[in-house]
């Protein structure tokens, strides 16, 4: 196994800064706007994103919630190991938001799909925008792209991607994880 | 991740703690599915399942039906009294009859303890067990615990008794191999014709006496005297059973503290228990119910999501 760390320590915070002063440049005060972070991995983003917005518009509410996209998945009794849901956690009202959903690595775009699919059960939203930390190109498998994307990265499909978020793993990095051959 | 350990869900019996858990976890986030404006899932839309019923049944049924449609799976409902089997088909051949249709899981009622256990030896398709004459009713035990796992926070250290029909009772057992599984204690209380003489074997008290039986519990089960399964007089009346076992406000409010009051229904109103116990803010009766689709969503989720074999 090889690792090589594409992203860590400030270059990672400087990344995140940028990709809030792009949220504001479009969404100004947040007031018609909500964050959704997409069950497991990106609510680590949306919290961390939602987290630096209050800190830098002190006076505005910023809105932020889980989605849990289980049961909208397309591999759901196609796969070897059981799907299990987690929480969805929206308490606000989505009905002509500005939907702003988050994951950490846009790979296949299929997360996204089925996050769209589920989505709908709470309402129907002005807009939808993504924002990935993570754009792993020439990989997608559905015709979806990221509004907001902190980095790019071309990989090939063996290659794993894997954010680590100081909260829950100690450090905030990105690394590319390749098998050995 | 880990799924479940069993194939088909016919029994408690074949579920261990961590099983239990994880319908727990899943039916929580079912129950959140339920309270949105739109109630449904598109998990199970490749899967279609038939509901059997050899018995009577309104709430199980509905609650089977509602869940598998809140999951998109496609259903057909079978019932016993409108079919062939009255022509003397077996049951074998009426399961693969209608699994040859392209039926992927049967949830089955039959009169006949280890129905399902049986079907599920000889047929291909997952089986969930919706009650097996005096056996086991899993989805009963699993939401009965939810439901107390909700209102109390835990299931663990909880007195919960059973009250009434033991020996006839499906719930009863699943009840009471589910609480112990979860780590709660367990009395049953009726009249000694209606306790299994062995029941004790199962780790649990028996009591005789409704008022001491309350006055232990946090939770009380009251079940139903099933008069259909009872082929011999057990008790000289019902005003007689009543007056001994029957739960009033009176007695509700004699006690020092404030119990918790279930019942699977369908209830005998002034029987086992009285209209303003039924409908008081102590009864969890109504909770018991939508809580049983989200169980049942759970069960169903989780078994349709295992991998193909």
């Amino acid at each position: 196994m090889q690792n090589l760390t594409l992203l860590d320590g400030q270059k990672f915070q400087i990344t995140l800064q940028r990709l809030c002063r792009q949220l504001i440049e479009n969404h100004n005060d947040f007031s018609g706007s909500v964050i959704i972070g997409i069950q497991p991995r990106g609510i680590y983003l949306a919290k961390r994103i939602a987290e630096e917005l209050r800190k830098i518009l002190p006076g505005s509410k910023i809105q932020q919630g889980d989605l849990d996209i289980t049961f909208y998945r397309d591999d759901f009794r196609r796969r070897e190991s059981q799907l299990l849901p987690n929480q969805t956690k929206i308490d606000f009202i989505i009905e002509g938001k500005k939907v702003i959903m988050m994951d950490d690595v846009l790979w296949t775009g299929r997360t996204i799909r089925a996050a769209m699919d589920a989505l709908q059960a709470f309402g129907r939203p002005d807009k939808i925008e993504l924002l990935a930390l993570v754009d792993r190109r020439y990989s997608r498998h559905i015709p979806v792209s990221a509004d907001y994307v902190g980095i790019e990265v071309d990989s090939i499909a063996s290659q794993k991607v894997v954010v680590s978020w100081k909260e829950t793993d100690g450090e905030d990095r990105i690394t590319l994880i390749s098998e050995a051959k | 991740m880990a799924g479940l350990s069993t194939r088909h869900l016919l029994g408690i019996k074949d579920l261990n703690p961590a099983d239990i858990q994880l319908i727990f976890e899943t039916a929580d986030t079912f129950k959140s599915v339920l309270n949105r404006p739109i109630k449904k899932v598109p998990s199970l839309r490749d899967v279609t399942i038939a509901n059997i019923f050899f018995e009577n049944s309104t709430r199980t049924r509905l609650s089977f039906e509602l869940a598998e449609r809140r999951l998109s799976a496609d259903t057909i409902n079978f019932a016993a009294s409108s079919s062939s089997v009255s022509k003397g088909e077996t049951l074998i051949d009426t399961v693969n009859n209608i699994l040859a249709m392209k039926v992927d899981m049967v949830v089955m009622r039959h009169p006949y303890a280890g129905a399902g256990i049986f079907l599920s030896k000889h047929v291909k398709a997952q089986i969930v067990n919706a009650g097996d004459g005096a056996h086991e009713h899993p989805t009963q035990a699993l939401l009965d615990a939810f439901s107390i796992r909700e209102k109390l926070g835990d299931v663990a250290g909880k007195k919960v008794v059973i009250v009434g029909d033991i020996l006839h009772s499906r719930v009863a057992l699943s009840n009471i191999l589910c609480l112990k599984q979860l780590g709660a204690e367990v009395m049953v209380c009726g009249p000694t014709t209606l306790i299994p003489k062995y029941i004790s074997s199962l780790g649990v008290r028996v009591e005789h006496n409704l008022l001491k039986a309350l006055n232990w519990c946090d939770v009380a089960n009251m079940l139903r005297i099933q008069l259909e399964r009872q082929d011999i007089k057990y008790f000289p009346s019902l005003r007689e059973y009543t007056m001994l076992f029957g739960l009033n406000k009176q007695i509700l409010d004699s006690l020092d503290k404030e119990i918790i009051v279930m019942h699977p229904g369908p209830i005998n109103r002034g029987v086992e228990i009285t209209s303003d116990v039924a409908d008081s803010k102590q009864s969890i009766i109504l909770d018991q119910v939508e809580n049983g689709v989200a169980i049942r969503m759970a069960v169903l989720f989780l078994l349709a999501g295992q991998s193909p074999q």
